[in-house]
């Protein structure tokens, strides 16, 4: 996972809301994730165009006043780790 | 009335009615008849009901759910509820022609279960020999672009195939595969002789599977599930009584777990008498053992009593009689002798196939 990077989410995942918390939630064969608000901002954008630099520089403006270096450890971390799991593939 | 509990995953077994004869299957020892099951309208009214409670995984098995000739129609309604819906099946009773359908009709993933990598060897744990089907039905899953989980039960006489079950899953191109042992309650309990490996055997097992989830990682998930009998502490079972799963047998009745009915003295409500919601939330079954209040020591004070809720109640009923003792997996219980003594007797069994007893209904009197 590098900044350009262009992170999608696999085949199997689905990504929609959950009716009674209004948090996203990614759906694949008989599991599910609960995405915390931060988590539904970075996931949502991941659909193959964006780059991980575009995703960050989205959730600068969402989260104003936080540190870049902050954001981009804490989006990095979480690609990264969904990545591991084979929810998301990266286009290189 | 505690709103605290959400389930996520709707277990629906549409029918006990099933092809194959597995000695360890999870249903009950009573299995239902077709002329017991719930129809279509029920189903669909459970399906909205389950919805309404917060379910977003949606588990169709069995027996065999490719028997029910209406789930292309229960599919279908389920995808507009925005359900992920998985087909758990043998793969038996399918034909590429119905699987396109089952797709269309909006089909999330499909796990087939494979009870071995040889044919005589799977004919002898399910009575029919159906591994080419298997092979042919996998193959169909990932041509048409559907998640495939690849599910084997693990037991003493497969637990060496361990590799080539791997091998197997990824020449497949597998989503994930589960290495799951055999829990040892209803059928399985009545095989325990014939079916408990030894501690050596799961060791060996747990490292190749260990290997191929590094080696996999990102590509295919490799679940390994250890059987309770080795474990120091019991499992987590179902996440916890009536927290997260809930059941529909196919005659509509509602459970925390597949077998939570076996426990004498229980009391579940049928569909066909009340709505989802009461019964979630309001059913003395399900509030049985919820919470702590129900524990006895050791589990009572015990720090991991928040971690594996005192572990199934339906292994600590059917070892020891009593549903609200300890479940005897755990290293701590005044009953752990009874699965030492199970492992002892491995022991002596290595070597010799022990007759198995098959799934069967019983005859119709």
């Amino acid at each position: 996972m590098t900044p350009e990077s262009r992170p999608r989410l696999a085949p199997k995942v689905r990504l929609r809301l959950d009716q009674k918390t209004h948090h996203f939630l990614l759906l694949f064969p008989e599991r599910g994730v609960l995405l915390n608000p931060t988590a539904g901002e970075i996931i949502k954008r991941c659909n193959g165009r964006n780059t991980v630099t575009t995703i960050i520089d989205h959730l600068m403006q969402t989260y104003e006043g936080q540190p870049r270096q902050v954001i981009e450890t804490e989006t990095l971390n979480l690609l990264q780790q969904f990545h591991a799991r084979g929810l998301i593939r990266v286009e290189t | 009335m505690n709103k605290q509990y959400r389930p996520y995953t709707l277990i629906a077994e549409l029918t006990h009615r099933c092809p194959l004869h597995c000695a360890y299957c999870s249903n009950p020892i009573d299995l239902l008849k077709y002329r017991d099951e719930i129809d279509t309208n029920t189903w669909l009214r459970v399906f909205r009901e389950a919805e309404a409670l917060g379910v977003v995984q949606l588990n169709l098995t069995g027996g065999e759910p490719l028997l029910r000739n209406d789930l292309e129609s229960l599919i279908e309604e389920a995808g507009k509820l925005g359900f992920y819906i998985n087909l758990i099946t043998s793969g038996v009773p399918l034909t590429r022609q119905r699987l396109v359908h089952l797709r269309d009709a909006g089909l999330n993933s499909v796990q087939v279960s494979f009870q071995s990598v040889d044919e005589a060897a799977a004919e002898r744990m399910c009575g029919q020999p159906a591994l080419h089907q298997k092979l042919t039905v996998a193959e169909w899953v990932k041509a048409l672009d559907l998640p495939l989980t690849i599910n084997t039960v693990l037991h003493r006489e497969n637990l060496h195939e361990v590799a080539e079950i791997i091998m197997m899953a990824e020449r497949l191109g597998a989503d994930r595969l589960e290495l799951a042992n055999v829990q040892y309650l209803g059928w399985a309990l009545r095989n325990r002789q014939a079916l408990l490996p030894t501690r050596e055997q799961l060791r060996g097992a747990r490292l190749v599977a260990r290997e191929a989830k590094e080696r996999l990682a990102g590509m295919m998930e490799v679940l390994f599930v250890m059987p309770d009998y080795y474990a120091e502490f019991p499992k987590t079972c179902m996440g916890g009584w009536g927290q997260r799963f809930l059941l529909v047998a196919p005659n509509g009745l509602v459970l925390p777990c597949h077998l939570a009915h076996t426990i004498s003295g229980m009391q579940f409500d049928s569909v066909e008498h009340h709505s989802l919601e009461e019964i979630w939330f309001e059913s003395p079954g399900f509030n049985q053992f919820r919470g702590e209040t129900w524990m006895a020591d050791p589990c009572r004070t015990c720090e991991r009593r928040h971690i594996d809720f005192g572990g199934c109640r339906c292994q600590a009923f059917h070892l020891t009689g009593q549903a609200d003792t300890t479940d005897p997996a755990c290293s701590l219980s005044p009953d752990h002798h009874l699965i030492e003594t199970a492992r002892r007797q491995v022991q002596d069994a290595i070597g010799s196939l022990i007759p198995l007893e098959y799934r069967r209904a019983k005859v119709l009197d």
